[in-house]
């Protein structure tokens, strides 16, 4: 695990999201570091969807302020950006919970999709794709490369001419992190990733997103149910409840926490030996 | 699962069918009563009324037997009822019948058996499911791309070299024009709702606005044709931004709608401002092309130009403008279908197809959703005011008339019947709507009826489209080592 | 001001017509989220048929006005909720889980059907009849005058409206209707049959849309297959305006497209109103999507 550059990569401060009467986020302050895998976790309905769609732009935010600070020193206002320029200039990619796929499309034609804004450019808003220029056909054929690196690292690259709609479920969603990975974000957000696994793909996804923040640097912001991969991988742990943040630290300090155990763990201690157990490996 | 209805003896189950076709007469009844048992007539007293019972009658047979026909199918006595309802369709052509409507009907619903029972026949199934069916028809689709490859060349040298066989006359070169200009317009559509899947109701708008610039830039600045085309396309594809800024938002059914109010808005501008668009008489004497600004086609030149014919050294022949005018759409649609097989290579034309799967995963990957679909809005409504500005060169007039509504909806049909997205599919759905009701002339009063319920048939059957069938824009594996391309291609 | 008052009462009874075909669009796309595209021929259908109706009742001998009318009303009803029945049942039952452009086309593709089957068996001369209903009451000294077939349309629209209403809120047809509007995996477990269920809203949609038609026929005195077209886009603007799934919203807004159609035709000229009415759709659909009664809708991620 690399400490050198753990700066502050997204702010939330003082997040309030409302909807008519209902206050879906209360008053949510927290920090994601660079290269580190931040977890937001909470029983059902605490609001964690709804946290990540004001950070991801979907929704925007009744109250609080979202502060992206790139490692180049540059910041960005999220909840003042329309949903696609967060991606697009701030560099923030994210995946769905109910994944969400260019279902008809070939795998490979998903990755270059998420390559899109480099590659109008390189092909001059398409006139000198046209042409079929020297320009666009290098800047085609780079962004080939990278889709089959991920393809490569998400162990799809077998597949890349099938028809996305076709794979099995746990090619989704490792296809769904590839294409985000394709936007070359700074920071990751993961909407629980692990859902529908099997504990043989919940592992090679650890595994993924572990090589993701080490090797790429980007940070990862998760969503999770599945405690064990939770646990094992991240470097921070948020609680939510009821919109709340209940508790916020290292999983050996929230796991700890009596305000977690109450709200969420508490039914549920029997699971913590394992939990800790795999968090020692 | 053919063992299953194999091994099985057909069982009938008579009260059940009846019963069913019992039920199915009595809604016939009602339905054709009021309309079609009781004609309004106008009588020098006023409206008066005529009765019509045989043809109550015969509607109410024609669906009883229809539907124990399809029970029987469905039990899986296909073949005595192919043969049958062969028969009755065979014997609408023959018979002497009191009315027109009653022969199409009778010939109408014999096929429509008679082809359901043929593929129970075929299949050996009773029913496919949807999925299998929509498997089979991919499977045709994928082999009509496949074969496109070799076929769309042969197509193309055939409609070049088509105005010189020697079959070809006026007439047919006339039909051969009409059938180009609304591949054109499909192939054009075809962007907005094939790749970037927006349901345009209104694409005739752009072709109106094509036509009426080109009309009115002649009429009152004289301008040439060849000048006014680039400038057409462009004023329509302001147009477009124009109109599609603020209804890109909305999705789905709403889009439909607006799109649909704004080419009736156009129209009724075109009628109403009588003083400058000519309101309903529309505009007469519009100028025809010139040969590239060289040449005129009339027998002895015009606006300073030398005749064509004595240009080239030929006998004068009113043909040569009509040919001109053949190869000239050719030109403007192949433009049409080209820019749109390399722009689904491109970024943008990725970005559109994408948006067509799924939107919200567009903006969460950084794409400017309004500004994509502005895009394939103005590049498309560019393609249909190069073709309206073809039409008005043609017609030599123009009048609202031929911009309504309806005009949009075959334009649509075209590309959805075809099957959305594949370019072959919009020439054989043209084929189908526009070639198939210039063959049969005489049944004219049918056309409209039957384009109706085709269109409602074909999605009942198949809700994608006939040749539905997307090959990948780009390929890993060149040689068709992708196992998904290996599947689909056996 | 009694021109203002002739054109008010003139709008409020053409909003009265929308509003009652408004409501066919309104309940149809609460239920299975599409838009009946042929609604506006099923209006059409059911003016013909109170033409027809009333044709025939005059040669069978009926002339007593009171009893021809009413007999109109409900063999148009009737007749046209049959109509209604089997547009369903054949042209978007076996899309329901289409793509949704399916459904659409399909819809495009029955209203092509009907308005040339009609001006095929009907000929495609517009009908004109002599008044049925003459009359009129008067104010101001003859200055406003209500013809009573206005006024029977008002009424007849209010009746209908205050019934509707109740079968929706209070019987257990209106209960199982409610319910596959909010969800029909869930209501179709709970027993309801959702099948009947969607059949019946287009039965109802159709029979209000027929009565529409046959008060267009009292009031104008002429028909013809085209009618269909612009007022089901109307209406369907209504809807929209009123907020789509709303009740009372497709009545609001009914009411206001006819107020505005009237004025505008009264103060400006008719040339212009159908603009007017398009124009009004595309800014309520780009301002305020969900209409004035309507639901907030939040995009689902």
């Amino acid at each position: 695990m690399s400490t050198a550059d753990k700066t502050p990569l997204l702010t939330v401060e003082h997040l309030t999201m409302r909807f008519g009467g209902l206050v879906a986020v209360s008053d949510v302050s927290f920090t994601a570091n660079n290269s580190e895998i931040t977890a937001v976790i909470g029983p059902n309905g605490a609001g964690k969807t709804t946290l990540f769609n004001c950070i991801t732009g979907f929704y925007t935010p009744t109250v609080g302020r979202l502060t992206l600070r790139h490692p180049d020193g540059k910041e960005y206002l999220l909840e003042r950006m329309p949903g696609f320029r967060i991606s697009k200039e701030a560099a923030v990619a994210r995946t769905f919970q109910n994944i969400r796929l260019f279902g008809g499309m070939s795998v490979l034609e998903n990755l270059m999709v998420a390559q899109h804004n480099k590659l109008m450019r390189a092909s001059g808003f398409s006139i000198a794709g046209l042409l079929g220029l020297p320009t666009y056909r290098a800047a085609d054929k780079q962004a080939v490369e990278l889709a089959t690196y991920w393809l490569d690292r998400v162990k799809l690259l077998e597949f890349a001419d099938w028809e996305a709609g076709n794979l099995p479920y746990g090619a989704q969603r490792r296809l769904e992190i590839a294409r985000a990975m394709c936007s070359e974000p700074v920071l990751l957000c993961l909407d629980e990733p692990a859902a529908g696994l099997n504990p043989r793909e919940s592992a090679e996804l650890a595994e993924l997103l572990i090589f993701i923040r080490d090797q790429h640097q980007t940070g990862l912001l998760l969503i999770e149910h599945d405690m064990s991969v939770v646990m094992t991988i991240s470097d921070h742990v948020v609680v939510l409840d009821y919109g709340r943040k209940i508790s916020d630290g290292d999983p050996a300090f929230v796991k700890n926490d009596p305000a977690v155990i109450r709200a969420y763990l508490g039914e549920d201690e029997a699971d913590e030996p394992a939990a800790a157990a795999g968090e020692g490996a | 699962m053919t063992a299953i209805s194999q091994t099985r003896p057909p069982r009938l189950d008579w009260p059940a069918i009846l019963r069913d076709a019992g039920l199915a007469a009595l809604v016939a009844f009602l339905l054709t009563v009021p309309l079609v048992g009781f004609r309004t007539v106008d009588r020098p007293t006023g409206l008066g009324i005529e009765l019509h019972i045989n043809e109550v009658v015969a509607a109410i047979a024609l669906v009883f037997l229809g539907r124990v026909g399809l029970s029987m199918i469905r039990s899986g006595v296909a073949l005595p009822v192919l043969v049958l309802s062969l028969v009755v369709a065979v014997a609408g052509f023959f018979i002497n019948l009191p009315t027109e409507t009653l022969r199409v009907v009778m010939i109408g619903g014999g096929l429509v058996i008679a082809i359901r029972a043929l593929i129970t026949v075929m299949t050996h199934r009773s029913k496919l499911t949807q999925a299998e069916r929509d498997r089979r028809m991919d499977r045709i689709g994928a082999k009509v791309q496949h074969a496109s490859r070799y076929l769309a060349p042969v197509g193309i040298l055939f409609a070049a070299a088509f105005p010189m066989l020697p079959i070809a006359d006026r007439h047919l070169i006339d039909i051969g024009i009409l059938l180009l200009t609304y591949v054109m317009l499909g192939w054009g559509l075809n962007i907005v709702v094939g790749l970037a899947g927006l349901l345009d109701l209104g694409y005739v708008a752009f072709y109106a606005v094509g036509a009426y610039s080109y009309a009115l830039l002649a009429q009152y600045f004289g301008m040439s044709f060849w000048l006014c085309l680039p400038l057409a396309g462009v004023l329509a594809a302001l147009s477009g931004v124009l109109l599609g800024f603020p209804v890109l938002r909305l999705r789905g059914d709403y889009f439909a709608i607006v799109t649909l109010g704004f080419g009736e808005i156009i129209r009724i501008i075109l009628v109403n401002w009588y003083q400058f668009t000519g309101g309903p008489n529309g505009i007469t004497n519009i100028p025809r092309p010139s040969f590239f600004g060289i040449a005129d086609f009339s027998r002895t030149g015009a606006n300073g130009l030398p005749p064509f014919h004595s240009l080239f050294g030929l006998e004068f022949s009113s043909l040569h403008r009509i040919i001109f005018l053949y190869y000239l759409i050719l030109i403007l649609a192949l433009v049409v279908n080209v820019f749109t097989l390399r722009i689904r290579k491109l970024p943008l034309g990725r970005a559109w197809e994408a948006l067509r799967e799924d939107d919200i995963a567009c903006t969460s990957l950084g794409i400017d959703r309004t500004k994509i679909k502005l895009a394939a809005f103005a590049i498309a409504a560019m393609f249909g005011g190069f073709a309206g500005s073809f039409f008005a060169t043609r017609q030599g007039f123009i009048s609202p008339e031929s911009f309504t509504f309806i005009e949009s909806a075959i334009i649509l049909a075209i590309v959805v019947l075809g099957g959305m997205g594949s370019q072959m599919g919009v020439v054989v759905a043209t084929l189908l709507v526009i070639g198939l009701p210039e063959a049969f002339r005489e049944l004219a009063d049918f056309r409209m009826l039957t384009f109706g319920m085709g269109m409602v048939l074909i999605m009942l059957w198949r809700p994608r489209g006939l040749l539905a069938h997307r090959d990948p824009t780009i390929v890993l594996y060149k040689n068709g080592a992708g196992a998904a391309a290996g599947e689909k291609g056996a | 001001m009694d021109y203002f008052i002739q054109q008010l009462i003139n709008g409020l009874s053409l909003g009265a017509i929308y509003g009652l075909i408004a409501i066919g669009y309104t309940m149809v796309y609460g239920i299975i989220g599409m838009i009946n595209f042929a609604h506006g021929e099923v209006y059409m259908i059911g003016s013909f048929i109170a033409l027809i109706t009333f044709l025939v009742l005059g040669v069978v001998g009926i002339t007593w006005v009171p009893l021809a009318l009413l007999l109109m009303l409900v063999f148009a009803m009737l007749l046209t909720s049959v109509y209604g029945w089997t547009i369903e049942r054949i042209a978007y039952r076996p899309l329901r889980n289409s793509p949704r452009l399916a459904p659409l086309i399909s819809a495009i593709g029955m209203s092509i059907f009907l308005q040339n089957y009609v001006q095929l068996l009907q000929g495609a001369r517009s009908k004109p009849l002599q008044p049925i209903v003459t009359g009129s009451l008067t104010f101001f000294d003859g200055q406003v005058t209500i013809s009573y077939v206005r006024l029977a349309t008002i009424v007849l629209t209010l009746a209908l409206m205050v019934g509707f209403t109740q079968l929706i809120q209070r019987t257990s047809l209106g209960r199982a209707q409610r319910a596959c509007e909010q969800d029909k995996t869930m209501a179709a477990l709970l027993g309801v049959n959702v099948d009947r269920v969607i059949s019946l809203t287009f039965v109802m949609g159709a029979a209000l849309a027929a009565v529409a038609g046959m008060m267009v026929m009292l009031i104008y005195g002429v028909i013809d297959f085209y009618i269909g077209f612009l007022a089901g886009v109307k209406a369907f603007t209504a809807a929209v305006l009123g907020g789509i799934g709303s009740l009372p919203g497709a009545m609001l807004g009914g009411v206001i497209i006819g107020l505005i159609e009237a004025f505008w035709s009264g103060y400006v000229g008719s040339e212009w109103k159908d603009v007017a009415t398009f124009t009004i759709l595309v800014m309520v659909l780009i301002f305020r999507p969900t209409g004035l009664l309507g639901r907030p809708e939040i995009e689902k991620v």
